[in-house]
C-alpha cells in the first residue's frame, strides 16, 4: 500500500490560520485544504496569485449551505478570484428553465459567492475576461477547460481541484503543492506528431477540437508535447483544443512545441530530454475522433432542431466571426450562443442588433449543458464545440452533431445539416 | 474474511458491498437526489449507492464529483463507506465539506483493485476505524 510521500509542513502564518487567528472562515478553509493536502501527500502549501471558482454552480442545496456558512463566518477571498458559470442567466431572465426551490437556491448561491468577494465574472473563459496570471505563477483554478488553458497557454500553474477546494484555497491564499504545481509533473511524457497530416486538415478550424478529443481519449492524464503545428495559433483555437481534451480525458496540461510558453523546443517540453513515447497522427485517427463528437449519424440534408455554440464561452472575436458568416441571413432554428458578460459589455449596439435580427439567442453567465435551457430532451443539436459535443447527450438528452462554425451557420440558415466534408473525406 | 484497507478519512460503517469495476464519474453519472447510478456505461447502472459499502476500482475525474458526493450526504443518500483503489482528493473534498456542515459522513478508504475483487457485491460487511473491512 503506498504511504504518503511527504509530511506536510506548515508555515507560522498557516498554523495561525488553522488555529483560527484569521477568522472562522479561513480556519474552516485551512482545515479542508490541510486535510486534502495530507491525503495527496503534499510536502507544503504554495502561495497563490489568484483563484477561479467552479464550485459556484448549483448542484443541490449542500453547496449553497457551505457557501453561506463561509459568508456567515465572515469569509473574504485572500486573492483576486473569478467565478465560473452559474446555473442562472442573470442578464436574460427567463432564459433558464429552473423554477421554484431550485431557482431560489441557485440565486442564493450566486449571492453567497459574490459576498465572499469573488468577481462576478460568471464565465468559463476567465482568461479572456482579464484574468491572466503570469508564466510560472501558482494559482488555484477550477473548471477543466480553464485549468488546461491556464497551464498550457499561460504557463501559470494550477492542479486539478475538486469543487469547493477552489474556494477554500482562495480564502487562505494557498494551495497544496501537488500535481501540476510541481516541475516534474509538467514535463511532457509523450510526443504527438502532427507533421504528417495534410496541410488543409491542420488549417481547418475543426482540427483543434477534434485533436483535443483524440488527445483526451488516447493520452488520458499524460502531458503531451505536440509537434508539427504552426508557431502562431489563434488563442480561440488553443481554447477549443484544451476544452475538448479536458472533456474526453483528464488532461490538465499540453505543450505545443514552438508555440506554448514552456515548450520552445521538444527537449525543453520534456524537461531536458525528448519524451520516449511518440505517436504520429494520421488522417484516419482524426476522422475517427471527429466521428465520436456526433451521437447521431446524420446524413447531409437531414433536419436539425437547434445550434448551440460557446463552450468555452465565445470571445468577442468569435462573435464577430459568427456575424460575418451569417452575412445578414437569419437562423431557421433555435440558435444559442453562450458567452460571458465581459463579451456582452464589449459588443457594440449594431452587433447586438445584428445578432437579434439573425435570430441568435445569447446565453450569458451560464451555458446550455449545465442548466436547463432547452425546452425538452428531444431533437438534434449542432455544435462546433468539442465540449458541448461530449456533454450534450448525457446532460440534456439531446443528440448532437459536430461541425465547424461555418457548418453550424449554414445548417442554421438552411434548417438542415450542411457540412463541408472536403478536408475530412 | 478480513481485509486491511488504508483509512484516508477514518470511520466505522456497515452495509452491503457494491463493487464497481468500471470507472465512474459521480458528476453526470450519479443522481445527486437519489444516489442512483445513471451512467449507462457503469456496471452499477440503475443501482443506488445509498447505504452501500461502495468499492470503486477507478474514478473518472470530473472535478464536480465532490459536489455530487456532498449533495448525496446532505440528502441522506450517500454510500455507507467509500473504498477507492487510488487516492482521489476530489471525492474526499465532498466528505470534508459535509463534515464542516456538521453532517455524519462516510469513511473513505484505500484498497487496491485486486483486493477489492475479493469482496462480492451483496455481501454484508463492517468497516472499522482502523481500516479493516470484515464480512459479517
Amino acid at each position: 500500500m503506498p504511504e504518503p510521500v511527504a509530511t506536510l509542513r506548515l508555515g507560522d502564518d498557516e498554523r495561525a490560520m488553522l488555529a483560527g487567528g484569521r477568522g472562522a472562515a479561513a480556519q474552516r478553509a485551512m482545515r479542508i485544504v490541510v486535510d486534502a493536502a495530507r491525503l495527496l501527500g503534499a510536502d507544503r502549501l504554495v502561495e497563490i496569485a489568484s483563484a477561479h471558482i467552479d464550485g459556484c454552480l448549483y448542484h443541490g442545496d449542500g453547496g449553497v449551505l457551505f457557501a453561506e456558512l463561509l459568508v456567515a463566518d465572515g469569509g473574504r477571498v485572500a486573492v483576486p478570484t473569478t467565478l465560473n458559470v452559474g446555473a442562472l442567466d442573470l442578464v436574460h431572465h427567463g432564459r433558464v428553465r429552473l423554477t421554484g426551490h431550485e431557482a431560489a437556491m441557485a440565486a442564493r448561491m450566486t449571492r453567497a459567492y459574490e459576498a465572499l468577494g469573488c468577481r462576478p465574472s460568471w464565465t468559463c473563459a476567465p482568461y479572456q475576461a482579464g484574468h491572466r496570471p503570469a508564466l510560472g505563477q501558482h494559482v488555484a483554478w477550477g473548471e477543466s477547460n480553464a485549468i488546461v488553458f491556464c497551464n498550457s497557454v499561460l504557463g501559470a500553474r494550477t492542479a486539478r481541484y475538486g469543487d469547493f477546494l477552489d474556494i477554500c484555497c482562495a480564502l487562505i491564499g494557498r494551495a497544496p503543492n501537488v500535481g501540476l504545481h510541481r516541475d516534474e509533473a509538467r514535463r511532457a511524457t509523450v510526443t504527438i506528431d502532427a507533421g504528417g497530416l495534410p496541410r488543409a486538415l491542420v488549417e481547418d478550424e475543426a482540427f483543434y477540437p477534434v485533436l483535443g478529443a483524440w488527445l483526451g481519449r488516447e493520452t488520458g492524464g499524460a502531458v503531451a508535447a505536440i509537434v508539427g503545428l504552426p508557431p502562431r495559433i489563434e488563442e480561440d483555437r488553443l481554447k477549443a483544443l484544451g476544452a475538448a481534451a479536458a472533456s474526453t480525458g483528464a488532461v490538465g496540461l499540453f505543450h505545443v512545441v514552438g508555440c506554448t510558453p514552456e515548450a520552445p523546443d521538444l527537449a525543453t517540453a520534456g524537461g531536458g530530454a525528448e519524451p520516449r513515447a511518440r505517436v504520429a497522427l494520421t488522417t484516419a485517427m482524426l476522422r475517427g475522433a471527429r466521428a465520436t463528437l456526433s451521437t447521431h449519424p446524420l446524413d447531409e440534408g437531414a433536419a436539425i432542431d437547434a445550434v448551440a455554440i460557446g463552450s468555452p464561452h465565445l470571445s468577442h472575436d468569435e462573435i464577430q466571426r459568427l456575424l460575418g458568416l451569417l452575412a445578414g441571413r437569419r437562423s431557421r432554428v433555435t440558435f444559442y450562443a453562450c458567452t460571458g458578460r465581459h463579451v456582452l459589455d464589449a459588443l457594440s449596439g449594431s452587433e447586438v442588433a445584428a445578432l437579434a435580427a439573425a435570430g441568435i439567442d445569447l446565453v450569458v453567465d451560464t451555458c446550455v449543458v449545465v442548466t436547463p435551457i432547452f425546452a425538452d430532451g428531444r431533437g438534434v443539436v449542432m455544435t462546433n464545440s468539442g465540449k458541448f459535443a461530449h456533454y450534450m447527450k448525457p446532460n440534456t438528452g439531446r443528440d448532437v452533431v459536430f461541425g465547424t462554425l461555418a457548418d453550424c451557420v449554414e445548417s442554421a440558415v438552411a434548417g438542415r445539416l450542411v457540412r463541408d466534408e472536403r478536408t475530412w473525406s | 474474511m478480513e481485509l486491511r484497507a488504508r483509512p484516508l478519512l477514518p470511520g466505522s460503517a456497515r452495509g452491503d458491498v457494491l463493487r464497481l469495476a468500471r470507472p465512474l464519474s459521480f458528476w453526470g453519472g450519479v443522481d445527486p437526489r437519489t444516489g442512483v447510478v445513471t451512467d449507462p456505461g457503469s456496471d452499477g447502472h440503475g443501482v443506488s449507492l445509498a447505504d452501500r459499502v461502495v468499492l470503486l476500482a477507478a474514478t473518472r475525474g470530473s472535478s464536480s464529483s465532490s459536489a455530487i458526493l456532498l449533495e448525496l450526504i446532505v440528502a441522506g443518500r450517500a454510500p455507507a463507506a467509500l473504498v477507492l483503489a487510488e487516492i482521489d482528493a476530489i471525492l474526499a473534498v465532498g466528505i470534508l465539506v459535509a463534515r464542516e456542515l456538521g453532517r455524519s459522513t462516510p469513511p473513505l478508504l484505500l484498497l487496491p483493485a485486486a483486493d477489492q475483487a475479493r469482496l462480492e457485491t451483496g455481501i454484508p460487511v463492517a468497516v472499522n476505524a482502523d481500516g479493516s473491512i470484515v464480512t459479517v
